[in-house]
């Protein structure tokens, strides 16, 4: 293809490549796939049989399905509400800005057992706001709704932290320009501004998910962690294998693997997306 | 691209400071006691008092290390490679596991007096002051509209020891007819609200959350929460419930290659002198020296009928038969 | 961040477009009115339900004995190593992520190749991965059990010292490192792909050299995502439970903040909840005063663009 051979010449004109491809894949091979290399190994002594009975088994489909459905949920509000956040930060001046700029950063500061802990407190029936819910009929602990509200929880920086800096350094003169050209504000954001916005929304989301997916420490206290309710997540299920009866950790890292590739897809998909929104976004730019 | 190395040397000069203050321990001798979730606050104690014994016959200075958490988890944390000295776990089987590795010398079990159990525990009843639901025995727990709270077997050494004491009643009371008793297990399994993924968890959401009518809890644990929270809640001692016995062993493979035999055989040896017995009884363990277990006998209730693992063929043959995947658990609990 | 009010409108116009607009250009467009009101108020409602919340009843939870208490709690003996350890892990996590965040960025964002996404992917694995998966990850490869025991054993013997990568400091760090590892990767991304690579691509056609260019030209258009990088690699460091958990068991020596506060929380005695809501305070205290950093970096960054 012929666009591919201008871009490939292209390559070659920033220096570095060699360096920082070697930099790269020394640490990200030492620091991360060795390891998880060692992970994997343990889930192929399986038979393929073996491997597919335990991952088919009601309680680790379950256990999928409300990881991803879950995650997927507060992914989508975290992303609603990390764009309005970042919105709110970068173009508004309003007192107690910098308090609420500074607040963000929160669920990584609390660790991830303590921030469970006090959620499910105060959600209970007997918390802060479980006891205001529950008058209306919402039980939020120890329910579906419970694991979205602690994974909303912890990935609302995420979403933030990615649209933040790039509205910040957005240019604002085409936004100017084309409400100067009679375009509506909705219509200025949905056309001008978002598309700039994209790229980084979409990272926020996909990290956002990704965290979500593996999450355990705030969401097992939050959780209740019932088959039958639905509300065992995946990491539950691996610690489930390792920790009772006899340590299973074949079945723990099938699972792992299982987790692994799901939310490596995901992530992927994510990139590519991102890309995307990037290349249109550059193009149009141009 | 001699300026591009600066980072990379800054991080390798990082990283071997990073090592080095890790590396510089002290010239103290250090005993590591990797031991179960509930008995934080025992151990605590105990250190103190076994310092305060052990320290005048001993050259250098002594420090104890603990460490908790779930009985399975800290039992693969010491074959996985944690330094430990010595194991007091929930249960003689976790210990097994850590023998069967190669850590511990096989025959720890009658290396010290009672099995090396020092103290023991059972399951019991916390239920909210005044105990509203008229809770006094097993059958309590399955009536409707009882909400228990209980953690998970399948994730909780903890928790089978509360299922293996209810099917063990239900199989008195039904003359071992083995479906009513799962017909009793499973109203009972029924009727529990939250199913924590350990025992901590369960008594956190029983006292700080205020969910549910009924813990089913170690005895320990309920003691501590009474103990803690006085005025809020009552404990009830059903009529039949299991034994547990908390094992204890030296980790031969770890104290000789740290050279602290002796001491974590003395740390040991003393959880069996009076002083340690009386500790444990005052933090709800049930002393294995029966005349210390006479002094506790207005805390521990004496009269309820005890079974232990044994009844079950053994830890092994209980978890193959009661809670590997879709063994009697399972079925009950998905109906 | 920057105040508004600082660009002028009619300045950043094209000058083409005053003489197409004519008379309607009268209203500049100011994001105030009831607009503005709305977001603001969804924001800060959000906020306070969401951080707010949790927060107070972490630092009401603090104070609940008293001051005394509270200072005795953060000056004991286990909080004091749990501190010197978690410090050590945030410093280390932060220097080397800082660096392969900026040769990953410069890489993913200044080239295109084969297998780029998929590079791309793997650099992310570790914020999907479940901590429980990392930390076994790392028990595996370099536990009693893992492959490389023999290694570290023989490693060990050259020492005369015991080399140990899990269970203790270095596997502290090496699991902060971990979970960290994409943070400032993921925060430059964005930034240098949205500005393109044009004006990098002019300077080295010019002929400066590799670091001139960074320095010069990339630099200054990533900083603050560099710096908001950073701060989200410590702030994560700073509270990471899961994968450390796995690889650090023994309280007053292993132990960081977050698995000292567990414990705390777990000793089932109310002073020991009291204790647990203590330190982590600190933590968030320690939280708020990098972001005062952040913000004074700011602050100096910003004053000198505008001289």
């Amino acid at each position: 293809m012929e666009p591919k051979k201008v871009v490939n010449n292209k390559a070659r004109v920033i220096p570095g490549f060699g360096l920082s491809l070697g930099v790269v894949l020394t640490m990200l091979s030492v620091l991360v796939l060795i390891p998880l290399m060692s992970v994997l190994g343990y889930a192929f002594r399986m038979t393929p049989q073996e491997f597919w009975q335990l991952i088919t088994r009601p309680n680790v489909i379950g256990a999928f399905g409300t990881s991803l459905l879950c995650s997927l949920i507060a992914a989508a509000v975290n992303s609603v509400f990390g764009l309005l956040l970042a919105w709110v930060l970068v173009r508004y001046d309003f007192p107690g800005k910098r308090l609420m700029d500074g607040l963000i950063e929160l669920p990584f500061a609390l660790p991830t057992a303590v921030a469970g802990i006090t959620l499910s407190k105060m959600y209970s029936t007997k918390g802060v706001l479980g006891a205001a819910l529950a008058r209306l009929g919402i039980r939020v602990s120890y329910t579906r709704l419970g694991l979205v509200v602690a994974l909303v929880f912890v990935g609302i920086p995420f979403v933030v932290r990615a649209i933040q800096p790039v509205l910040e350094g957005l240019d604002r003169k085409y936004e100017e320009a084309a409400h100067m050209l009679g375009a509506g504000r909705a219509r200025t954001f949905f056309r001008v501004v978002l598309p700039e916005l994209m790229p980084a929304l979409w990272t926020g989301f996909g990290l956002a998910l990704a965290r979500g997916l593996g999450e355990y420490g705030s969401v097992v206290y939050i959780s209740g962690n019932s088959e039958k309710n639905g509300t065992q997540v995946v990491s539950y299920v691996i610690m489930q294998k390792l920790n009772a009866g006899n340590m299973d950790y074949e079945s723990a890292t099938a699972i792992a693997l299982v987790l692994l590739a799901v939310s490596f897809l995901l992530l992927l998909f994510v990139n590519i997306l991102q890309v995307r929104a990037a290349r249109r976004t550059r193009e149009r730019g141009a | 691209m001699k300026h591009k190395i600066a980072p990379l040397a800054a991080l390798a000069a990082v990283l071997a400071a990073g090592l080095l203050l890790s590396g510089c321990g002290s010239r103290m001798l250090t005993l590591v006691n990797v031991s179960y979730d509930p008995t934080r606050e025992f151990y605590a104690a105990y250190n103190e008092e076994f310092l305060r014994w052990y320290q005048p016959q001993c050259a250098e200075p002594l420090e104890v290390l603990p460490s908790h958490g779930g009985s399975g988890s800290q039992a693969r944390s010491v074959i996985e490679g944690v330094d430990a000295d010595v194991v007091t776990l929930a249960l003689a089987h976790d210990i097994t596991l850590i023998e069967q590795a190669g850590l511990i010398d096989p025959g720890w079990m009658d290396e010290l007096p009672e099995n090396s159990a020092p103290y023991t525990s059972t399951i019991v009843f916390l239920v909210r002051a005044g105990n509203p639901k008229h809770i006094a025995d097993w059958d309590d727990l399955t009536a409707p509209g009882v909400e228990v709270i209980t953690p998970d077997p399948k994730s909780s050494g903890g928790a089978c020891w509360n299922f293996l004491a209810a099917w063990e009643y239900a199989l008195r009371r039904y003359d071992n007819d083995e479906a009513q008793a799962r017909a009793f297990v499973s109203a009972l399994y029924g009727n529990v609200l939250v199913m924590d993924s350990g025992a901590r968890g369960a008594t956190t959401t029983f006292v700080e959350n205020g969910q549910g009518d009924v813990l089913i809890a170690w005895e320990n644990e309920a003691l501590v929460s009474l103990r803690e929270y006085p005025g809020e809640f009552e404990l009830v001692t059903p009529s039949v419930s299991i034994k547990a016995e908390p094992s204890v062993a030296v980790v031969d493979e770890n104290v000789d290659y740290n050279g602290t035999r002796e001491a974590a055989q003395a740390y040991l040896e003393h959880l069996y002198s009076d002083e340690a017995q009386r500790l444990a009884g005052q933090y709800g363990y049930r002393p294995t020296d029966p005349d210390i277990l006479a002094e506790f006998s207005d805390t521990f209730d004496l009269n309820v009928q005890l079974c232990c693992i044994d009844d079950f063929g053994g830890w092994d043959q209980a978890y193959a038969d009661f809670f590997a995947d879709d063994a009697i658990f399972d079925q009950i609990y998905r109906g | 961040m920057k105040p508004k009010q600082k660009t002028e409108p009619a300045a950043v116009l094209p000058p083409e477009d005053n003489t197409h607009i004519g008379k309607v250009i009268a209203p500049p467009p100011k994001p105030t009115g009831a607009l503005k009101i709305v977001f603001i108020t969804v924001s800060v409602l959000f906020v306070v339900l969401m951080l707010v919340l949790p927060l107070v009843s972490v630092l009401a939870g603090a104070l609940r004995e008293g001051l005394a208490f509270y200072f005795e709690a953060l000056t004991a003996r286990y909080t004091r190593s749990a501190l010197r350890v978690t410090l050590i892990a945030a410093v280390c996590a932060v220097a080397v992520n800082t660096v392969f965040g900026l040769m990953a960025a410069w890489l993913l964002t200044r080239f295109d190749f084969r297998g780029k996404h998929l590079l791309g992917t793997l650099i992310d694995i570790p914020f999907s991965i479940s901590p429980v998966i990392a930390g076994l990850a790392f028990l595996m490869t370099f536990g009693r059990l893992g492959w490389a025991k023999p290694a570290l054993d023989w490693l060990s013997g050259l020492l005369g010292t015991r080399v140990a990568l899990v269970f203790s400091v270095p596997g502290v760090v090496l699991a902060t490192i971990f979970v960290t590892f994409p943070f400032v990767s993921r925060e430059l991304i964005p930034v240098l792909n949205t500005r393109g690579r044009d004006e990098e691509e002019a300077a080295a056609l010019m002929g400066a050299k590799g670091f001139t260019i960074f320095r010069r030209i990339t630099l200054p258009h990533i900083r603050w995502a560099l710096v908001y990088g950073v701060i989200l690699c410590t702030a994560r460091a700073l509270g990471e439970f899961g994968a450390v958990y796995a690889l650090s068991k023994t309280r007053g020596k292993t132990f960081t903040l977050p698995l000292e506060i567990d414990a705390l929380y777990l000793s089932g005695s109310a002073d020991g909840i009291t204790q647990a809501f203590a330190v982590s305070s600190l933590l968030v205290l320690m939280a708020l005063v990098v972001l005062i950093v952040k913000n004074i970096a700011e602050y100096c960054g910003r004053k000198r663009d505008g001289r």
